[in-house]
């Protein structure tokens, strides 16, 4: 069993594939305004790295070296599908907030990097999660950066008022950056900071 | 085609006001965060920055108009009234087209590129099957089916949405060779100040958010 614990909980801290591969960063940012946006697409990409690494494991023997990335990106791109007219037929109003990036699954980084890394490598099993440990990783860092863009820019979590905004007559002014591009990137960029602060064998060498 | 006869001047106006809110109003680095794996991997030299942001708008120029067709005459609702079926809808299918219409355009590209100019097949390298799982490109083509273009516009913001992009890894990668000479704490080294550098320089393309079009 000690493997099968280590695949799942190396790639949250350890190895996370937004914070040290740098991987699946497009959807991280845009989707990071609300904690509910961000826990639907965890979600999402958790089911999808899961069962695309399963899937692909499974028929690894069958798959000609030369076509391989197409065939990974046909089995992807089934699983978010299925995913994007899940959420259209019972979660319609989530769907139309997550706009273009439950699509985007498909070329998230993380999703075809385990395929490309493990599933074609590894049996079905430790493949599969290995895709959730990834999904995991990918999850907390996603939570976090939304936690702190909604908590900062509309005083809410997870749409119930924590810090009373002065509209609402409470005491904290909103700080409506927070809800922008920018700061997606500067929170990403601090978190990584702290991270690589907390576990120096992470740090980067000198360029 | 109505309006091209009510007068050229509100067309030209009207691609126009497309191809500038592609560049620096919806950049889709910037302000959507697409592409990101790339351009934090691929900005290190700004001579590879160069020809991946090329790579990137010939791209997209070529994939958004391709996928535009295939969208506006086989997948849409109704479509395929020209072949006899009017009734059936392969919207759901959209995903899967996309990928595949840009994963064989790419290979189709890397070929002709390996032929013809072997200098920047070469300094390319492993980064243009990238390009397939890049998702600016995807991304392009699904705001396009979002927004509803027709062939012409679809043409125009492909090349403007291309051109932001590399217009945006660019300029980071003018940045970072620049920032080699800083002293940058040591955890922040590498991926951590780059986001807080494409953070500023999103900050700053958000001053082209209030332009009027």
């Amino acid at each position: 069993m000690g493997i099968y614990k280590k695949t799942l909980l190396d790639p949250v801290f350890q190895n996370n594939p937004i914070g040290v591969q740098i991987l699946g960063i497009c959807s991280a940012l845009a989707v990071t305004t609300k904690l509910e946006t961000a826990f639907v697409m965890c979600v999402a990409v958790i089911f999808v790295t899961a069962f695309s690494s399963l899937t692909i494991s499974l028929i690894r023997g069958q798959i000609p070296g030369s076509i391989r990335i197409i065939v990974e990106m046909v089995i992807i791109a089934s699983l978010v599908i299925i995913v994007d007219e899940f959420l259209q037929s019972f979660a319609y109003e989530m769907s139309k907030q997550l706009s273009v990036f439950v699509g985007l699954i498909i070329t998230n980084c993380i999703v075809l990097g385990r395929a490309e890394a493990v599933a074609l490598k590894k049996p079905p099993g430790i493949s599969f999660v290995d895709g959730i440990g990834n999904g995991l990783g990918y999850s907390v860092m996603l939570l976090a950066v939304a936690f702190f863009r909604e908590l900062l820019g509309s005083g809410r979590l997870f749409g119930y008022p924590v810090l009373l905004s002065q509209t609402a007559g409470g005491w904290y002014p909103p700080n409506g950056l927070f809800l922008l591009a920018p700061s997606g990137f500067i929170i990403v960029g601090l978190l990584i900071w702290a991270l690589r602060t907390w576990k120096p064998e992470l740090q980067e060498e000198e360029e | 085609m109505e309006a091209g006869t009510a007068g050229g001047r509100g067309m030209i106006e009207h691609y126009l006001s497309i191809i500038l809110k592609a560049v620096f109003v919806e950049n889709l680095a910037l302000a959507f965060f697409l592409g990101m794996c790339t351009f934090i991997a691929v900005s290190k030299k700004l001579e590879t920055a160069v020809g991946l942001g090329f790579a990137v708008v010939a791209v997209m120029t070529i994939t958004i108009p391709v996928n535009n067709l295939i969208f506006n005459h086989v997948l849409k609702e109704g479509a395929l009234s020209w072949a006899g079926i009017p009734n059936v809808d392969l919207t759901f299918l959209g995903l899967i087209i996309y990928i595949s219409v840009i994963a064989a355009l790419v290979q189709i590209l890397e070929m002709a590129l390996d032929r013809y100019v072997t200098v920047l097949y070469t300094s390319l390298g492993i980064f243009l099957p990238l390009i397939t799982v890049n998702c600016a490109i995807l991304g392009g083509s699904l705001f396009m089916v979002e927004r509803d273009y027709d062939f012409m516009e679809s043409v125009i913001y492909g090349f403007g949405a291309g051109a932001g992009w590399a217009l945006a890894i660019i300029t980071l990668a003018g940045i970072r060779e620049k920032m080699q000479y800083s002293n940058v704490p040591k955890g922040l080294r590498g991926a951590g100040i780059i986001f807080i550098v494409s953070g500023l320089m999103a900050m700053a393309f958000m001053l082209f958010s209030g332009i009027q079009l």
